[in-house]
């Protein structure tokens, strides 16, 4: 339901996302402050406003670059791609929709997975693209997240699981709700196997990607100033009929209800997760011992 | 009761039918002849409508107001049947009811959503649309399930998760993703009836189960059509289209290979006839549980997951 607020975010914003017109794209504002930024300061500072802290949406190979140990990452079903098999048009067709959406974002889907080490720990990893029809979680999506999953049941590494999502792609009808389903029940088995899975919530994660894997980590972080729900805030906005409150729905409005465990900024992202990866791998001395 | 309006030339054949009946008596006429050729075309015409209903109809018959509840169900279904409430964490929600009860000497777990009858009891239960309250109260009824070793039955009637303020603050989301998560841990067998609205993951919280079943006229989709409408097509006056193209009718979700099987209802839809909609889900109960009788804890939780893990359709590309 919340894709809602990606479309209307998109139309408003829409001007507002284009880089200066300057030659050579070297300088960008900040959507936030408004500040007007030197594009190689923004970049070395791993996309975070250095005025604002705002944190700008990345793409899977800003992440792959930003947090993940140089050239560990190792992609794999990267191929697999999705099948209009119902056959579904709105104002589009869904067919000419994924084309445009894999010429634009250069993947098959919304989901990359594969092995990364982070500093020199060794992990699965799966991101999410939101550039991608909204990050939205049709069959690959939930194939690849479960697929994510089983590789750690059979490594023993810790999954690691960036999300942006607007929810259930609605072009797959309830083969994408079944996703939700699938993938929770992974996560089932991961838990069984003693596997710690790292849900990291970024902007923004609603519907049911939200209502599954997403709120289902061992241990939840958020990016600050992410905007995380189940409906999306116009939804609700719509349903109870009054203002929402003040920073409604974003990852320190989730910290203070309890349902995230901590919020991270992305410069402090990479050498958080090692920590708590080390701390929850960490092979006790006193094994054996029962 | 409501009459819909595909209904209402099947209506006003039955109204004439009275009037007739009525000027009978009154005028000592024998009109027999021509209320039986009338019954005849009412019957002959209710069969042709219903035979093809578009998507939009089943949808409004799914909605219909008198739809069998889950509580109604569960009266007419069980020999006996003791409602539990409260999540134990915060507080009770009238949309999901729940409690423990006998079928034929067995114990059985029942839950579902709760639609209200009339206005004041839809405001009581929320249009069926529940709060995190509600998704944790089935999981605590769901685990007690497992301790006594008893199978559960869902009943599903729900338009979606309530988007509310509260909810969101109570954690709506991660209620849905824990309960999809602990029915597939399960060792019980969970069998499910989507008996009205199967309104996106409102409904698949509490439908993870080993075989699940639609009524003829209830429908199960990832959103309302009318949801649909307004965002891809920018127009919730397009939710015909949407209707069709989601393919959310119980005959479209068995051709999907996500429903287990179609229990017949009444000639006019389960609203015209309680007892009978629930004999019939009754015998599917009772052959559905046969199947688990002796099969082991593992086996019947296996079978749930893979049924659920083999839900997708994509190309797998080169390697
Ligand atoms: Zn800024």
């Amino acid at each position: 339901m919340s894709i809602i607020d990606w479309f209307d975010r998109r139309q408003k914003s829409g001007s507002k996302r284009e880089k200066l017109n300057i030659p050579g794209d070297l300088w960008v504002k900040c959507f936030h402050c408004s500040e007007i930024l030197y594009l190689k300061d923004l970049e070395a500072n791993l996309k975070v406003c250095p005025k604002c802290n705002y944190h700008f949406r990345i793409t899977p190979e800003e992440r792959v670059r930003y947090l993940l140990d140089e050239d560990s990452f190792k992609e794999v079903s990267a191929d697999m791609g999705p099948i209009d098999f119902l056959e579904f048009v709105d104002s589009k067709p869904y067919a000419a929709r994924i084309k445009e959406a894999q010429s634009k974002t250069k993947h098959k889907d919304a989901v990359v997975i594969g092995t990364a080490m982070i500093d020199a720990l060794p992990a699965n990893v799966g991101i999410m693209n939101f550039g991608y029809m909204g990050g939205s979680m049709g069959s690959v999506v939930g194939e690849k997240v479960t697929l994510l999953i089983e590789a750690g049941i059979a490594n023993k590494h810790p999954v690691l699981l960036f999300t942006s999502s607007g929810g259930a792609r609605m072009q797959e009808g309830l083969m994408s709700l079944m996703q939700m389903a699938k993938t929770s029940a992974a996560l089932a088995r991961l838990r069984d196997a003693k596997v710690p899975f790292f849900s990291i919530l970024c902007d923004p994660t609603t519907g049911g990607t939200t209502a599954s894997f997403a709120m289902l980590g061992d241990v939840n972080i958020a990016e600050p100033g992410a905007l995380i729900g189940f409906a999306g805030p116009r939804v609700v906005e719509q349903t109870i009929r009054q203002k929402l409150p003040k920073g409604f729905q974003r990852a320190e409005f989730l910290l203070a209800h309890g349902m995230v465990d901590i919020v991270v900024s992305r410069l402090e992202l990479k050498s958080t997760l090692a920590r708590l990866m080390r701390v929850l791998t960490l092979t006790s001395g006193r094994k054996g011992k029962k | 009761m409501k009459i819909l309006e595909f209904e209402k030339p099947i209506e006003e054949l039955y109204v004439k039918i009275e009037e007739l009946k009525r000027l009978s008596t009154d005028s000592e006429i024998d009109m027999a002849d021509e209320i039986s050729k009338i019954e005849k075309r009412a019957s002959q015409m209710k069969k042709e409508i219903f035979s093809n209903l578009s998507p939009t109809q089943v949808i409004q018959i799914s909605r219909h107001p008198n739809r069998p509840s889950t509580l109604g169900l569960a009266r007419l279904i069980m020999d006996d049947f003791v409602e539990l409430h409260g999540d134990r964490v915060f507080g009770d929600d009238p949309s999901i009811v729940g409690g423990p009860a006998v079928m034929d000497g067995r114990r059985v777990m029942v839950i579902g959503h709760q639609k209200g009858m009339d206005t004041k009891d839809n405001i009581y239960r929320n249009f069926g649309m529940p709060n995190p309250e509600g998704y944790r109260k089935a999981l605590r009824l769901m685990q007690m399930a497992e301790t006594f070793e008893m199978p559960i039955i869902t009943f599903v009637d729900t338009p979606g998760a309530y988007p509310g303020l509260g909810a969101e603050e109570r954690g709506q989301a991660e209620a849905i993703a824990r309960n999809l998560r602990e029915m597939a841990n399960l060792t019980v067998p969970v069998i499910s009836y989507i008996v009205g609205e199967g309104g996106s993951g409102g409904a698949l919280g509490i439908a993870v189960a080993n075989r699940v079943y639609m009524l003829q006229y209830a429908v199960y989709s990832v959103i309302s059509p009318e949801g649909c409408a307004s965002i891809l097509y920018r127009d919730a006056k397009h939710a015909e289209i949407a209707a069709k193209n989601m393919r959310i009718t119980a005959p479209d979700v068995l051709n999907l290979g996500l429903a287990d099987g179609i229990i017949p209802e009444p000639v006019g839809g389960a609203h015209q006839d309680w007892p009978l909609t629930a004999q019939e889900i009754k015998s599917s109960i009772a052959s559905s549980l046969k199947k688990y009788d002796g099969m082991s804890k593992d086996a019947i939780k296996n079978e749930r997951y893979d049924k659920f893990r083999s839900f997708g359709k994509f190309n797998v590309g080169s390697r």
